[in-house]
């Protein structure tokens, strides 16, 4: 089929396949594409919205709290407001960001494929993701929940705002997020380019092949742990109401049981980009490949056994208490695996500071501290104090954001010449990314002071002694916003009016997913290629030396 | 030293025998986490400033680790981490494990205030009075959602369960007041939901409780009692006040006309109010009854449908005297805004 | 298309980026168990609040348990097992070249699943009739423990989802049942028809454990 394809096109002199974003440029051929590259575009326009819909609750919330009393809201729509957050955040944001937005694009790409193994389902699942999005959005509009995205019962079961909707918003996008869990691990068993054994794939492809893992297995009980409080609600079931005999805590066992893997389907990804900028910046090979990878599965699997670090005070016994407390140091010794062989990836390397290395310092510095403040909280006795206040949002912001935020914008800026052939403006770049990381730590810092302090998370009122810290938070806050608006602004100029990036592979990147032309043409590679080499092999500097076209 | 990192971290004042033990694992952990953050920081940098790129061709060589590097990647956070764990560990047992010679104090948390009663008669809300030097167990039960009993001072918190008890222990260590806080969100009034735990000298708490269980306990701090503690009470208007005081309404409703989570009491006997739906109803007997019984009913416009019913709550009686209490609450200022045609004459008092 | 004419497929089989029709059933087998993975720990999250609750009310959920139709529920069982059969007999058909048959074993299994369906729903009206409803419209009579309730919140939902899943097996044998007639399947290629054969045993599977759960202990 391409031998008869390129014979016509030399026949008619035409120029050779165009490339993904020219093979039809209609809507429709957008709405209906089957291409694992468009459903990625479409996914990262979507969540990039989403995004800032959710960090306009977030700035929200931040300016009520400049004042200890009543101020700006009412306490409902300040609540509606913090639930929103973090549906929109969660479901809507992290989870599909970097795993259904660069996941879908670079993951064939990654392993020499020419799609997912599944590509109508593929795009289902952006469909189910829009579905669920649109529920979640009715539900906001039409009232909006105001229990907190952790739908504690018997609050969440008797609340009389719009809880249903919003479940079953939750519901759909845990589908979509299964659907594209499912599709993953079936590319990387069946459709690995010849040559490319599993001890060879890029650290990328292994840590979507874990988070891939972790949205298979867990999600589905979440979906029945909403489903049962949705029909709690509607028909009175009471499974999870003491008032019928039910167990309120049951319910928090079964959500953590998802919704702490689901921590690591934000963070894992997030933990494959950086491995391999931190390669294409350093350009060194990856110090530690094994126990990269290796960790990255260590992770999912012990990230299983952590769920019940958050019900310290919950009334579980002392000693399941200390079994889920060690349990969750494992997790950050598979984390401190990986920070260690990143540093050591920079050793002897040959280091350029571009934005996305600004990005990785930025990541390396969160999540140690972030990470490491997490086993803090997992300590178990400290938790007593920390539970539930500022400084356990201090910590996870620290990770959601800190982390997993930094790592995507690295995979934006990183990946941008490769999904769209253009360049960005370098100098805007660090300057964006100078305020973000400045902003960011002036939101958290004060906040994990404020947990020590003792103020309790999603409060509307305050007493007046924890006002100072609040309003350095909010301005903060401000910073980070202006620095977020700032990116979207370059990378728009960059995306309209930019010049088309001149070589393929500007970064000079030795990732198998700079072997085929950017932006890539729609059946990725004319021929599919043999791996003969680890990815970001830089002892040769000849861009293609790690390839030998079959 | 203590006192100098407890400033730095903004850590409240060290009121409870636990304090100073959790304080001090506090600063260990922070600090580790510090130099191990910093360490890993530093070495970025100058890995940066030593290995910058020189040119755009540059190759670098293959390094793996040895195995000895593997070894201490693994080892030093599993020393780090185990160590905090076994630490922390022996503090959380110690917190878990109430002494035998505790004083109870049985603990209700409802919507949204804390209730707080003694084995052998005083009650009270929303503050709750302890001798210093004693060991003190509450054990907690809620009455609607989850809530969460959180002292920062004495560095103790646990969750209070409908449905079953919790308990949670200390020993306060220095006479003074400290503020009670919910840590379990629980709606609308989750962060007023507060209360304040007064510790006091052994023998000042010796000269309360006794004066408590003479039965003069709810004059003296203007707290009124629940109605099976107090003296028969004398007109249905002083009834209804303490049955609202009791069940929480006066979290959400004035009595003095400024608006809050619900509508103010204040003149709202005979008032017409609009409601969600734009129909107008009349304030009256039966439309107070219902929404106590019913609140979702008729939501008056610009106000949320967050209130709990109390149906099976209250008896009749305690329902009347509110409603009594309710009325009673007129001001005598004038009637402002437009002459309404003649609506139901609201009839004072009975 | 031309990779799949040289496999001699109808056209719309292969996908261009497989290499082979092996290959491809390699992906769809692996997708298809994962995704019976996924439907499995659905379950698991109401076989978890069984646990929880039968250990916290273990007379209520025996006395219920007596309560239920044994005699239906068994019948159920053994239509649905027999279903089973049928469906593997159409896999054998059709991988034998023998598309009619096929098609008849998948009509007589939609069938079994219309029987399973409907005396659920001859057991369905027994409870609204005798009122043991869950959670809060429970008044059943003859058993008033504490946890009876429990029993029925989690016995209408455990069948109403398995139900639901019944009904999903229907329409997914259904479209296979209207393909086997059209030819898509034959000795050459039969995934398709065999994914549904395995959606299908997962429906029976979880009715396998449903039965003892509910009718027996």
């Amino acid at each position: 089929m391409r031998l008869s394809e390129a014979d016509s096109h030399a026949l008619s002199g035409a120029s050779p396949v165009p490339d993904y974003l020219h093979d039809g440029t209609t809507v429709m051929s957008w709405l209906n594409t089957r291409d694992h590259k468009r459903v990625g575009v479409m996914f990262l326009v979507s969540v990039i919205v989403f995004f800032f819909v959710g960090g306009l609750f977030a700035l929200l919330i931040r300016f009520k709290l400049l004042q200890p009393g009543p101020f700006f809201m009412d306490a409902l729509s300040y609540n509606r407001m913090f639930t929103l957050h973090g549906v929109v955040m969660i479901f809507l944001f992290l989870i599909p960001a970097i795993p259904s937005a660069f996941g879908n694009f670079v993951l064939p790409l990654m392993l020499g494929a020419r799609d997912v193994a599944f590509p109508r389902l593929n795009l289902f699942s952006y469909y189910l993701y829009l579905t669920g999005a649109a529920v979640a959005l009715w539900g906001m509009i039409h009232g909006g929940a105001d229990t907190g995205w952790t739908f504690y019962t018997p609050y969440s079961s008797t609340t009389p705002t719009q809880v249903a909707p919003i479940l079953l918003g939750a519901f759909i996008l845990g589908f979509s997020s299964i659907l594209t869990g499912l599709n993953f691990i079936v590319t990387v068993h069946t459709l690995r380019a010849p040559g490319l054994g599993w001890m060879k794939m890029p650290l990328f492809v292994w840590s979507a092949y874990a988070t891939s893992v972790i949205q298979i297995l867990a999600t589905p009980v979440l979906a029945i742990t909403l489903l049962i409080v949705t029909v709690e609600r509607i028909g009175g079931f009471g499974l999870f109401d003491p008032a019928r005999g039910g167990d309120p805590v049951l319910f928090q066992h079964m959500f953590w049981f998802y919704s702490h893997p689901a921590v690591y389907i934000m963070i894992l990804p997030a933990m494959g980009v950086i491995s391999e900028c931190v390669c294409a910046f350093s350009r060194k090979n990856p110090f530690g490949y094994k126990a990269i990878a290796f960790s990255s599965l260590g992770i999912a699997f012990v990230g299983f056994f952590t769920w019940g670090h958050h019900l310290f005070v919950a009334g579980q016994s002392v000693f399941v208490g200390g079994a889920f407390g060690l349990l969750s140091m494992f997790v950050g010794i598979f984390t401190a695996i990986k920070v260690f062989n990143w540093v050591g990836t920079m050793y002897r390397g040959a280091i350029s500071f571009k934005t996305p290395f600004a990005y990785i310092c930025g990541f390396l510095y969160f999540i140690v501290f972030g990470g490491m403040t997490g086993v803090a909280l997992a300590t178990t006795s400290l938790d007593i104090h920390w539970h539930d206040t500022y400084f356990v949002v201090a910590h996870f912001h620290f990770i959601m954001v800190g982390a997993s935020v930094m790592a995507f914008l690295a995979a934006l800026h990183y990946w941008f010449p490769k999904m769209f052939g253009k360049v960005y403006h370098e100098g805007w770049g660090l300057v964006a990314a100078s305020l973000i990381i400045l902003g960011f730590n002036a939101t958290f810092i004060p906040q994990f002071l404020l947990g020590n302090f003792g103020m309790p998370r999603r409060y509307y009122q305050y007493p007046e002694h924890f006002q100072a810290l609040n309003v350095a938070s909010t301005a903060g806050a401000t910073l980070l916003g202006f620095g977020f608006l700032l990116i979207v602004i370059y990378l728009g100029i960059a995306l309209k009016w930019g010049s088309r990036s001149t070589e393929s592979n500007p970064w000079g990147s030795k990732g198998f997913e700079w072997l085929t032309a950017s932006p890539p043409p729609t059946h990725n590679f004319d021929e599919i290629p043999t791996i003969t080499q680890m990815p970001h092999d830089y002892r040769t500097h000849e861009p293609s030396g790690v390839i030998r076209v079959a | 030293m203590n006192e100098l990192l407890r400033r730095l971290l903004f850590l409240p004042e060290q009121a409870s025998t636990f304090a100073r033990d959790v304080d001090n694992l506090h600063y260990f952990v922070i600090l580790t986490t510090f130099v191990m953050s910093t360490a890993v920081g530093l070495t970025a940098i100058f890995f940066f400033i030593r290995y910058r790129r020189r040119s755009e061709t540059q190759t670098t060589p293959h390094i793996e680790p040895k195995a000895w590097m593997e070894a201490l990647f693994v080892g030093v956070p599993l020393i780090i981490f185990t160590a905090w764990f076994f630490l922390g560990y022996r503090e959380f047992v110690r917190q878990y494990t109430p002494p035998i010679d505790s004083m109870d104090v049985y603990v209700m948390g409802k919507k949204w205030m804390w209730k707080f009663a003694y084995p052998d008669g005083p009650n009270s809300i929303n503050v709750l009075r302890v001798p210093a030097g004693q060991n003190v167990r509450l054990l907690m039960t809620s009455r609607d959602v989850i809530h969460s009993f959180y002292v920062p001072e004495f560095r103790v918190k646990m969750d209070v369960l409908p449905g079953r008890y919790t308990q949670l222990w200390f020993n306060a260590t220095t006479p003074g007041r400290y503020q009670i806080f919910c840590a379990e969100y629980c709606g609308a009034g989750h962060s007023i939901m507060r209360g304040e735990v007064i510790v006091l000298k052994p023998q000042e708490y010796e000269d309360w409780y006794s004066s408590q269980k003479r039965g003069l306990a709810d004059r003296q701090d203007g707290q009124p009692t629940a109605l099976d503690f107090a003296p028969p009470l004398g007109n249905l208007v002083d009834q209804g006040k303490r049955v609202a005081a009791d069940q929480g309404c006066l979290k959400c409703h004035t009595t003095d006309g400024t608006r809050h989570i619900g509508p103010t009491w204040l003149d709202l006997y005979g008032r017409r109010e609009k409601l969600s739906d734009g129909s107008v109803v009349v304030v009256d007997e039966a439309y107070m009854t219902e929404s106590m019984m019913e609140p979702a009913a008729k939501i008056v416009e610009g106000f949320q449908p967050v209130m709990p019913s109390f149906q099976g709550k209250m008896t009749a009686p305690e329902t009347a005297a509110v409603v009594e209490f309710i009325k009673s609450l007129q001001s005598d200022a004038v009637r402002t805004g437009p002459s309404e045609g003649p609506a139901y004459a609201p009839i004072r008092g009975r | 298309m031309s990779h799949e004419a040289e496999a001699g497929l109808p056209p719309g089989i292969l996908g261009h980026h497989f290499s082979s029709l092996a290959r491809q059933n390699e992906a769809a087998r692996l997708g298809m168990w994962l995704f019976l993975a996924t439907e499995i720990l659905l379950f698991a999250g109401l076989f978890t609040g069984y646990a929880v609750y039968r250990f916290q009310f273990p007379e209520a959920f025996a006395e219920c348990s007596r309560h239920l139709e044994l005699t239906l529920g068994t019948v159920n069982t053994v239509v649905l097992i027999t279903s089973s059969l049928t469906v593997a007999l159409a896999i054998h058909f059709a991988r034998t070249n023998r598309p009619r048959a096929a098609a008849a074993c998948l009509v007589i299994t939609i069938l079994f699943a219309l029987a399973f369906l409907g005396i659920k729903a001859v057991e369905y009206t027994a409870h609204f009739h005798e009122k043991s409803l869950p959670g809060k419209y429970y008044a059943f009579e003859e058993v008033k423990i504490p946890g009876a309730a429990m029993f029925f919140s989690l016995y209408f939902l455990m069948t109403g989802l398995h139900a639901l899943h019944v009904i999903a097996g229907m329409i997914v044998l259904g479209f296979n049942c209207w393909h086997t007639l059209h030819g898509r399947y034959s000795s050459r290629y039969y995934t398709g028809l065999e994914l549904g054969g395995m959606y299908w045993h997962l429906v029976d599977m979880v009715w396998i454990f449903l039965y003892p759960l509910l009718y027996l202990i």
